[in-house]
């Protein structure tokens, strides 16, 4: 028993990640330390770790079907005129062009939701500067990039549904062979990702801003949404290439 | 500290912001424990039913009426569904886990307590959807837990086929949707929101358990989600990813080209996982009860968090050996086998630590700590099967036998239950303030101890004697004749075991009103969740943020005042 002891040791001095901020009570959801000044910094790191957390169980998601998609067309099925296994997998005749220019429409969003978080980020940096009294800082520029990757990412997604008429067109439906299913499929999944991103951006963009919140507090709508959208974007090359180069 | 005591205030007052759309996490554990609760008593009467029919194939019974076949395998459906779900995934690590994570590791609150209560009322719609498909026409889906396809993707496969197996999937997908949400909000947790001093080595094993678990279900949950959308899509709109060209009762159906082994590799990528995010907690807690009863440090406690790492980690790669009869390649069922068996390894480190713990010890033998030992007792009886089914040549004729279903249960079933009936005992004095009657604990731990082992243990015998799973008559086959008197024993143990749990309910209410006052600490415990009042307040710490000074098992430490030292007690320091 004489082991026992030996962890035993007095307070720690190098903390551990849980200690490296003070242990402020921002949690809760109820509003901060209690002196009515939420701690913004802790909050935004807070919610970037869980945007981590979260995308790795939406990257699982798209990597079941992927995998999916890649085993299905290996597999052989039994063809019974030749009473031998061949490959049932027709390639899909995908629109080049269009999904060319969808995939140049949303790398110009992530652009635009890129300038938009950095030029929030600036706003909420210089924020109580611009409230001491006298202070000016001359006119910043309100370009309204969020709103404008609101715009590009509909448009997007109105090219993807342009892309699947075209698919149609060509005699590929959804049900039509395993290849358009997947096509469809990982397409409308990607979308509905894409459509949660909009509706965040779009959150951002009016309902915090008329109802005047705290401009730290629409920093971290529009930093986290941001952030979804260049993994959305990223997660689309990736489909794309999937689609093409393994067809 | 007057702005911290600002902060003290008390929660919502209203009824509905209080104890329906809550966001405290005390009150969204008790939530999903009360609905795991609901669950646990509908799964039992499921199984009830199905073992009288066992015995009694004819008879009449009520509400139900005759069973016939295909009522026996909805039967079986929705047991298997229900358990594993809304009883082993929701309880020890959404329940409990919701209740004392935050308090143990010094945080208010969950780190996104919005996200909380929705995953809360997310799982409840599940619930609700997964109830739901009893009444659709048809009835309740007969594809058992697993769903496999092509009878689950086609809606004339069977009766309950039609709308009962929609409202089964739809219901896993809400289900997946909801657990993703709770497993971000636990890491997110465990990560963020530690109070000072308290180091991920500092951490409880409770704590390290529900990590991981949240951790398994981050990545397997979103893996089931993408199957069930497969398997929506191939009933509903006439994809083939999981139907080949099939033949249904003469009529041609129209899908062809898809692999039912696709839907097999993509459940049981999930599914493994699922099994150790059912029994990760219940290890958590009875590494915590052991301690703490057995008044020693946990024996290993690096071992033991190294160890849940490595059954996280092996889950992952294992998911083949529930297929060795799908005519995998023996390759293939190797690699899966030795992956298998190589979990006894962190396995064994466990138990053995466990008895290390319990090992010269003066064992404080109240009802939470039998719960524990009880839980270690199954662990291994069900875990020694294991090895046995994960080596191909030994599955395939046990595949399919009751041998399983003895296996599992006990493992991850009951082991996995004692491991929250251990932790209802124990934490109950800290959620509700009073204590649980001890005698009546004590004759339900005895009873559901030696009902359970009567169960299940005998399954095994007639596995190996080749009583197939699944069938719902045995009377009328003539090589299984001679194990009628053990099916008939097996159901009267139910009988018992199932009218002991009411012992337990009425326990649990009566002492919810009536039972002794309890004390801030009444087992002596060190871990944070003791050192605030009882119950805790809306905030957990009253306005102040525990500071931690030690490892969470400073039990005996010589030199010490008392024979257990708190982790927020600087005066230990001294005792060095």
């Amino acid at each position: 028993m004489a082991t026992f002891s030996s962890t035993i040791r007095g307070p720690q001095t190098e903390q551990g990640e849980g200690g490296v901020h003070p242990p402020v009570r921002g949690g809760g959801g109820d509003g901060g330390r209690g002196d009515g000044y939420p701690d913004y910094g802790q909050r935004l790191r807070r919610v970037r770790v869980g945007l981590a957390i979260g995308l790795t169980s939406v990257t699982m998601i798209f990597v079941a079907l992927t995998s999916a998609y890649i085993v299905r067309r290996g597999l052989p099925t039994y063809d019974d005129h030749t009473r031998t296994y061949i490959s049932d997998w027709i390639p899909v005749e995908l629109p080049l062009a269009l999904l060319l220019i969808n995939t140049a429409l949303l790398a110009a969003s992530s652009l635009t939701a890129e300038l938009a978080r950095r030029q929030i980020t600036r706003q909420a940096a210089l924020a109580p500067v611009r409230s001491i009294p006298g202070v000016s800082l001359g006119r910043e520029s309100g370009f309204p990039w969020l709103g404008l990757t609101v715009v590009l990412g509909l448009g997007f997604l109105t090219g993807q549904w342009l892309a699947w008429r075209e698919l149609a067109d060509r005699g590929f439906y959804l049900a039509t062979s395993a290849s358009s299913s997947f096509v469809y499929l990982l397409t409308a999944a990607h979308g509905v990702h894409l459509l949660g991103g909009i509706l965040v951006l779009l959150y951002a963009a009016t309902v915090s801003f008329l109802l005047h919140r705290p401009i730290e507090g629409r920093r971290i709508v529009v930093d986290v949404a941001a952030w979804y959208w260049h993994f959305m974007f990223v997660l689309w090359l990736g489909i794309f290439a999937l689609l093409w180069f393994v067809r | 500290m007057v702005a911290q005591d600002a902060h003290a205030h008390a929660g919502p007052q209203g009824f509905i912001r209080k104890y329906v759309f809550s966001l405290d996490h005390k009150v969204i554990g008790i939530q999903y424990y009360f609905l795991a609760l609901v669950a646990v008593f509908v799964g039992m009467a499921l199984s009830l039913l199905m073992r009288i029919h066992m015995i009694w194939p004819t008879a009449i019974l009520p509400i139900v009426g005759e069973i016939k076949p295909e009522t026996y395998l909805q039967l079986l459906t929705m047991h298997g569904t229900i358990m594993v779900f809304f009883v082993l995934t929701t309880a020890p690590q959404s329940g409990f886990g919701n209740y004392f994570l935050p308090i143990q590791i010094g945080a208010p609150d969950m780190a996104f307590p919005v996200l909380n209560m929705l995953s809360f009322w997310t799982t409840f719609v599940a619930f609700v959807v997964m109830l739901a498909a009893f009444f659709a026409v048809g009835g309740a889906p007969l594809h058992g837990w697993t769903g496999y396809a092509p009878l689950s993707a086609l809606t004339n496969s069977g009766p309950g086929e039609q709308l009962g197996a929609d409202l089964w999937i739809t219901s896993i997908a809400i289900f997946c949707i909801a657990s993703l949400m709770g497993a971000l909000n636990f890491i997110t947790t465990i990560l963020d929101l530690r109070a000072k001093g308290m180091t991920m080595m500092r951490m409880p094993l409770t704590c390290w358990a529900w990590f991981i678990t949240a951790i398994l279900g981050l990545l397997a949950f979103g893996v089931l989600l993408s199957a069930g959308i497969l398997l929506l899509l191939d009933r509903n709109l006439g994809t083939s990813f999981y139907v080949p060209l099939v033949v249904v009762n003469g009529q041609v159906m129209g899908h062809k080209g898809g692999s039912p082994l696709l839907w097999q590799h993509l459940f049981w990528f999930f599914g493994h996982p699922e099994v150790y995010i059912a029994i990760l907690p219940g290890m958590g807690v009875a590494s915590q009860l052991l301690s703490t009863f057995a008044r020693k440090p946990i024996f290993g406690y690096k071992a033991m968090v190294y160890a849940l790492m490595a059954i996280g980690i092996l889950g992952f790669v294992v998911w083949g050996h529930h297929m060795f009869m799908s005519g995998m390649s023996p390759y293939s069922a190797f690699a899966f086998s030795i992956m298998t068996m190589a979990i006894g390894v962190p396995s064994a480190i466990k138990t053995f630590n466990w008895l290390g713990t319990l090992y010269k010890a003066k064992i404080r033998f109240q009802t939470p700590m039998l719960y524990a030992i009880g839980f270690v007792s199954l662990f291994v009886s069900g875990g020694l099967s294991g090895p046995f089914l994960a080596q191909p040549v030994l599955d395939i004729p046990l595949h399919d036998t009751a041998f399983v279903v003895g296996h599992f249960h006990l493992i991850m079933g009951v082991a996995a239950i004692f491991g929250m009936f251990a932790g209802t005992y124990y934490w109950f004095p800290k959620m509700f303030g009073r204590m649980m009657n001890e005698s009546w604990g004590r004759i339900h731990f005895v009873i559901t101890l030696v009902g359970t082992y009567c169960i299940f243990m005998p399954m095994h015998y007639l596995g190996m004697a080749g009583q197939p799973r699944r069938y719902s008559q045995f009377t009328e086959l003539a090589y299984l004749q001679h194990l009628m008197p053990l099916n008939r024993f097996i159901t009267y143990a139910a009988i018992v075991t199932i009218a002991a749990q009411f012992i337990f309910v009425i326990n649990l209410f009566w002492s919810m009103f009536k039972g002794p006052k309890a004390s801030d600490n009444p087992w002596e415990a060190t871990t944070l969740e003791w050192t605030t009042a009882t119950p805790p307040p809306h905030d957990n710490f009253g306005g102040h943020t525990p500071v931690v000074y030690h490892g969470p098992y400073e039990y005996s430490v010589p030199g010490a005042a008392k024979d257990y030292v708190m982790q927020t007690d600087p005066a230990g320091v001294a005792a060095h």
